[in-house]
């Protein structure tokens, strides 16, 4: 039974985690004072907020065995499309608010569906699909925008999601903590989640086990695409601004966070604790380097190495594996 | 031919390419009656028995199971109708463990509210499971492990469980016994005598004259693609079957 729990738990993200702990340890130790206290780690956790809720989405994608590239550029298309709409509707007030939520993530779905249509109807690689919806998604964003940033943003929609507090801790932080929360269970205890696994271990063997392939990776790209759509939203309330040019290589930091955590490149592998773990690291790294004074050029360093290191020990185990 | 055979197969051609694999092949079963599939190396046993559970769609020919034409079905249709098919190929998720590889396609919810919102029932699942594997004789030291972990005959084994467990009128084994020891193969041999005995029916790829002997009713014998013998295992001696798969000999009932 406690095996059971760990597995579910932590599965591959055991030696990550550890690492998590270690940097967390060594910073604290550096400097307690400016590091250890609870707006600093707040800090850390706002700004991986948006990072946390694309990477739950990406968790899925990887563990069937796909990739989604786009992400970056959906979110800030989502957020260009609900800018757009709520500015149409005043821009202010809980209508504009909530009506620009909504949109965003609908927004998001839908380049999800369409990912997902086009790597199973199309049959075109998840790798060339996403990188064209990257391209696509972000080019139409600036086509309708002019390559100007859209600046009006509810006042109601800023004081709570962008920068309100509740129960002490940001909105942004409990949208990301549930949505990984939500995601997790999901992925660990029901079919949905059992079949996402199938699916990335052996495409084969789980169509002729009767499941609807197709339209099970069709969803879980626009779940994807939500999760953007949501990050969307999360991103123009935070900053007050469509960040035309700030999400260019979110799809690599999100990656980088889910591989970290443990989930296998090649499927059928992973944990949603492990992608929290993932993307954690460069998060803390990046406040904790800037704190004790070195620079957070190398931050970049680190998590290269420490990515690097993750496929590393996954290839590890699957060699061990094989061979029985 | 008979016209009362639960599961008949006429005249099927499937190509792949430049190959040609099924050249109007048939094939028949009556309801409680094991059949062995016999041939060479290549001789299309895989493709015919794919082309039966819906895996692949015929190009020519006719597919009929309790007389109704199948041919052309998704595998959970076929699998609907209580047809199950152990694969050469296992097809099984190497990353799942046993429980989930036997439910595969099929898992239980745990009841109510949690059910609803999707939440397996991992406890009757793996119970389950352990009940089955015990009955073939199986054992597998830790059930939570990913079945790539265990060893090619316990992979087998699994594949074979699920297929029985599911089956309501017809299981089709291709190559069961390949990877397994001497007592899991008398496993799985009894396996089949129980499954005929609780009504059902088999088909049997195997090399294994002495299994095919042993434990079926007629034998069928497939060669580049079609049906060139059909024989009644107790009136059938070693050389006629391997005369057959080599075409030295043809079965005048064979079409
Ligand atoms: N998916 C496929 N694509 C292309 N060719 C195929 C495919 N499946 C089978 N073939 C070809 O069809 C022919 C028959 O193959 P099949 O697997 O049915 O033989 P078999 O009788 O099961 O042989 P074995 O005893 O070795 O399992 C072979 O020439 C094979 O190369
Ligand atoms: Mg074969």
């Amino acid at each position: 039974m406690t095996s059971l729990r760990r597995r579910l738990l932590l599965g591959s993200a055991t030696d990550i985690t550890a690492i998590l702990l270690v940097i967390v340890a060594l910073f604290a130790i550096l400097d307690f004072e400016a590091f250890f206290t609870s707006a600093n780690l707040i800090n850390i956790l706002i700004n991986a907020s948006l990072l946390i809720v694309m990477a739950v989405g990406a968790t899925f994608v990887l563990i069937t065995g796909g990739v989604d590239l786009s992400v970056g550029s959906v979110l800030v298309f989502s957020g260009v499309i609900a800018g757009k709409v709520m500015i149409a509707m005043g821009p202010q007030g809980w209508a504009a608010s909530i009506v620009g939520i909504v949109v965003s993530m609908l927004a998001g779905a839908a380049w999800g569906v369409v990912n997902g249509l086009v790597i199973t109807k199309m049959r075109v690689p998840p790798l060339i699909t996403t990188l064209g919806s990257f391209g696509a998604a972000m080019g139409l964003a600036q086509i309708i925008t002019d390559g100007n940033d859209l600046k009006d943003v509810p006042n109601e929609l800023i004081d709570t999601l962008g920068v309100g507090r509740f129960l002490g801790l940001p909105w942004l932080v409990w949208v990301a903590l549930v949505v990984a929360l939500i995601g997790g269970l999901f992925l660990a205890l029901t079919r949905y989640g059992r079949r996402t696994y199938a699916i990335g271990s052996n495409a084969e063997a789980a169509r002729r086990a009767g499941i609807n392939v197709d339209r099970h990776l069709i969803s879980v790209y626009a779940i994807a695409g939500l999760l953007s759509g949501l990050a969307g939203i999360m991103s123009y309330a935070q900053f007050g601004s469509t960040t035309l040019s700030g999400h260019g290589t979110d799809n690599l930091s999100v990656i980088a966070a889910v591989v970290i955590g443990g989930t296998s490149l090649f499927g059928g592998v992973g944990t949603m604790f492990g992608t929290l773990v993932g993307t954690m690291i460069p998060a803390v790294l990046a406040n904790g380097l800037v704190i004790v004074g070195l620079n957070s050029f190398w931050r970049d360093f680190a998590v290269g190495v420490v990515l690097v290191a993750a496929v590393y020990l996954d290839q590890l185990r699957r060699r061990s594996r094989t061979k029985r | 031919m008979t016209t009362n055979a639960l599961l008949e197969a006429r005249g099927v051609r499937k190509r792949f390419g430049a190959v040609e694999a099924l050249r109007g092949a048939s094939f028949s079963i009556n309801a409680g009656e094991v059949v062995a599939l016999m041939g060479d190396n290549g001789a299309g046993k895989s493709t015919l028995i794919k082309t039966i559970c819906g895996v692949h769609s015929p190009d020519e020919g006719e597919i009929l199971f309790h007389g109704q034409s199948i041919a052309g079905r998704t595998p959970s249709e076929i699998h609907g109708m209580g047809i199950e098919t152990v694969y050469q190929d296992l097809a099984l998720a190497p990353d799942l463990d046993t429980a989930a590889n036997l439910y595969l396609g099929r898992e239980v919810l745990a009841k109510g509210v949690l059910g609803w919102f999707g939440v397996l029932n991992r406890k009757k699942m793996a119970g389950h499971a352990q009940q089955v594997l015990t009955d073939l004789n199986v054992n597998i030291k830790d059930p939570a492990a990913p079945v790539a972990m265990l060893s090619g005959g316990q992979q087998q084994s699994v594949a074979v469980a699920r297929a029985v467990t599911w089956a309501n009128e017809l299981v089709i084994m291709d190559e069961p016994t390949a990877a397994l020891g001497v007592p899991q193969t008398r496993a799985v041999l009894d396996l089949i005598r129980r499954v005929r005995d609780s009504g059902r029916s088999v088909v049997l790829i195997s090399h294994s004259l002495p299994d095919v002997l042993a434990v079926s009713d007629r034998i069928e014998v497939l060669r580049l693609g079609t049906r060139v013998a059909r024989l009644t295992t107790k009136d059938t001696t070693e050389e006629q079957i391997v005369g057959a798969m080599t075409g030295a000999f043809t079965s005048e009932e064979a079409e």
